[in-house]
């Protein structure tokens, strides 16, 4: 046991000084998650403001032009371009020069009177019948978030292009927003952005790390010694636990006073998810490592493995919203687990023995790939 | 002693004075056999040489011996372990240097030394006394705080030594541990080796280089995979298969190109102002038979001389093998 102790020892003090004399992946230790921080915060963004759009004005009345200011001021949509014909229109939303174009007919103002949400009371039968809406959107519907929000003008209030006060409109269900009240994408994006970015990080390292020993030629000199396959996996991840505590404070530590990301969990709570997830990642780059030739194969299987960790473990869009098997394949990557429950812990202030499964599953996928890959590691060049 | 070897050889159980006892093996790579029918012994205390060149199965005799390959088939006794099924309890009695350098570049002399001792479990008081007693044995003591990666060929054959019997091993492997040396270094490496092996080490050697292969207790000549001769060098020259005449001429190009088509030649090679000729040892005389050649000049000189270590490479070898 002692001696064992020892090699481990030995493995993980040779693993930091190799580190620190490797200065480009020490500076990447840092410059991944500061860089892509800043970059996901302020790029990730489903709120969407000022879509470029084009108008045609077949009215040329003030009221036309005002009904342009009234839904400029929504700031959702920007009038860049204005067009004489629907056909001319059509061409520029082809040439991606606009995202839709608004076509405001020439009768937009008999059109508004009889509108019902005008508000002048409940127009006669015979002009209830005849309302139809005020002017049409043509939309680019390809991009389904561009496309929703300008779906969402379809009901804007228009009492105010009359002067008349806002309909007050009684709604049927009263919604509180809890945890994220701004409803700001940041608050939702920084916790997750802690599993992508160690996702990417430690299965990076360490499915390297065992690789770029066999093609140096350190590991035939390493395997006739008596250090064993769990010894050497063991003093290998050891070093980069510490690393993954890095990234998550820089993380953490950045969203919180660059982008006000509330950080309502213990920090005790914190660590125990952090560190369940650190074990996991750096077990599943173990695992890379006894399966890959060389470090461009590792290099591919960790990317195999990034890319599902950003679509569907709900770092994007919610886990809910993917069709079944979508989700089987989530449930099986540690990354989904984790952002559960650093989403809980850094957002909501729940202890992580409350969110159970996802912690005893990080657990139990630490120990049956530490298993796999110490059983796949050969003491022999067969 | 005779006796006790050959007794060894039929069967592989333990027998104290050999270090190594192989019997029938085999290793397959897919179609390709890299090693055949092997049997060896080896005692203890001596330095056995694989001489042989590049593909010969050197290498993968020596991973078979270390258990870090397993053999198609045939028995090992290594040090009293079976192997495959005993490697890990051999691996403490085992030193191993391999053909490239495979320790780790980015760490300095002493670090890599600390780092494998620890990796054998010496204490800290053991390890720092072998550690100062190995850098100035293999006169590192002044390389000890520099990178591994930034020293000469020599440097790092001395480390990667001084590494590989950190342990005090009974057994010592090494992979053509020269092939990047100096000759004043080979010779000083060579001296080391004789140190070991007088303080009780048993050391086996591979190599391509004749001179190296000389200085062996025992040598084995491996062509693809096959154990062609076995015996001590003065042995293997005095039963050599062929005979060695010299010629001095002045066109010794056109005489090679003509006594290479006799059926009694087994080869011909060209040493400065002499021709090498290798004759069939069946052939009475084989002066006489050379000097009936009419490329041959009466005043040309031919003299039958003591064969090299070279000669019994290239008569067990290769084409010489071959006829």
């Amino acid at each position: 046991m002692k001696t064992s102790l020892l090699r481990i020892q030995a493995i993980v003090t040779k693993e930091l000084l190799q580190l620190s004399r490797d200065r480009m992946t020490f500076a990447m230790v840092i410059m991944i998650p500061f860089v892509q921080l800043l970059l996901f915060a302020f790029a990730i963004n489903t709120n969407v403001r000022n879509i470029p759009v084009g108008v045609v004005d077949h009215s040329q009345t003030s009221l036309s032009r005002i009904l342009q200011q009234t839904v400029s001021a929504t700031g959702i949509i920007t009038f860049t371009h204005s067009y004489h014909s629907v056909k001319a229109a059509q061409k520029a939303i082809d040439s991606n020069e606009v995202r839709a174009v608004l076509i405001i007919p020439q009768d937009v103002s008999q059109r508004l009177v009889r509108h019902p949400s005008v508000g002048f009371g409940l127009p006669p039968s015979s002009k209830q019948e005849t309302s139809r809406p005020i002017a049409q959107w043509l939309v680019d519907g390809s991009d389904t978030v561009i496309a929703g929000s300008i779906k969402s003008l379809r009901n804007m209030p228009l009492a105010e292009l009359l002067d008349k006060p806002a309909n007050r409109n009684t709604p049927t269900f009263e919604v509180t927003l809890l945890y994220n009240p701004e409803q700001r994408s940041v608050v939702n994006i920084v916790p997750g952005l802690v599993a992508v970015i160690l996702t990417m990080t430690m299965i990076m390292f360490t499915s390297a790390a065992i690789v770029r020993e066999q093609e140096r030629g350190n590991m035939e000199m390493l395997i006739t010694t008596p250090l064993a396959p769990i010894e050497l996996m063991i003093g290998k991840i050891f070093p980069y636990i510490f690393i993954g505590a890095i990234q998550v404070t820089i993380i953490l530590g950045l969203g919180y006073w660059l982008f006000n990301v509330p950080f309502n969990g213990g920090l005790t709570q914190l660590a125990i998810a952090t560190l369940l997830f650190i074990c996991a990642s750096l077990v599943l780059g173990l695992v890379i490592s006894t399966i890959a030739k060389n470090q461009l194969q590792s290099m591919q299987m960790t990317i195999f493995i990034l890319l599902p960790s950003i679509l569907l473990s709900g770092f994007m869009f919610p886990y809910e919203g993917m069709p079944l098997p979508a989700q089987y394949i989530a449930e099986a990557l540690p990354a989904t687990h984790f952002i559960r429950l650093i989403r809980g812990v850094v957002l909501r202030d729940v202890d992580v023995i409350e969110m159970n499964f996802d912690m005893f599953w990080l657990i139990g996928f630490t120990c049956f790939g530490l298993l796999v890959a110490a059983l796949r590691f050969k003491k022999t060049l067969d | 002693m005779i006796l006790s070897t050959r007794a060894a050889a039929n069967n592989t159980t333990y027998s104290p004075e050999l270090a190594i006892n192989a019997k029938s093996l085999c290793r397959n790579f897919g179609q390709l056999a890299a090693i055949s029918n092997l049997d060896l012994t080896v005692e203890k205390q001596t330095i056995y040489g694989f001489l042989g060149p590049n593909g010969s199965g050197k290498t993968t005799a020596i991973r078979l011996l270390t258990g870090l390959l397993k053999p198609t088939s045939g028995q090992i006794n290594v040090l009293g372990c079976h192997l495959p099924q005993e490697a890990n309890k051999l691996r403490l009695q085992i030193g191993y240097m391999t053909q490239k350098f495979s320790l780790y570049d980015d760490l300095t002399v002493k670090e890599n030394l600390q780092f494998i001792s620890k990796i054998y479990g010496l204490t800290a008081n053991e390890q720092k006394s072998r550690l100062s007693e190995l850098l100035s044995t293999h006169q590192l003591t002044q390389q000890s705080q520099q990178l591994a990666g930034s020293m000469s060929g020599g440097q790092k054959q001395r480390l990667a030594l001084a590494a590989a019997v950190i342990h005090k091993p009974k057994l010592l492997f090494l992979d053509e541990p020269t092939s990047a040396v100096d000759p004043q270094n080979r010779r000083e490496f060579w001296e080391q080796l004789f140190d070991l092996c007088d303080q009780g080490t048993t050391i086996l050697v591979s190599t391509h280089y004749m001179d190296e292969a000389e200085r062996c207790h025992k040598l084995a000549i491996l062509e693809n995979g096959v154990k062609r001769a076995d015996d001590t060098p003065q042995a293997l020259m005095n039963n050599m298969s062929a005979q060695v005449v010299e010629i001095a001429a002045n066109d010794l190009r056109y005489i090679k190109d003509k006594l290479i088509q006799l059926p009694q030649v087994i080869s011909a090679a060209q040493l400065g102002t002499h021709l090498r000729v290798l004759v069939n040892k069946a052939e009475r005389n084989p002066v006489g038979l050379l000097q009936r050649q009419s490329c041959i000049k009466p005043t040309d000189q031919l003299a039958i001389v003591r064969p090299s270590l070279e000669d019994v490479f290239v008569s067990c070898t290769g084409q010489g093998g071959a006829r």
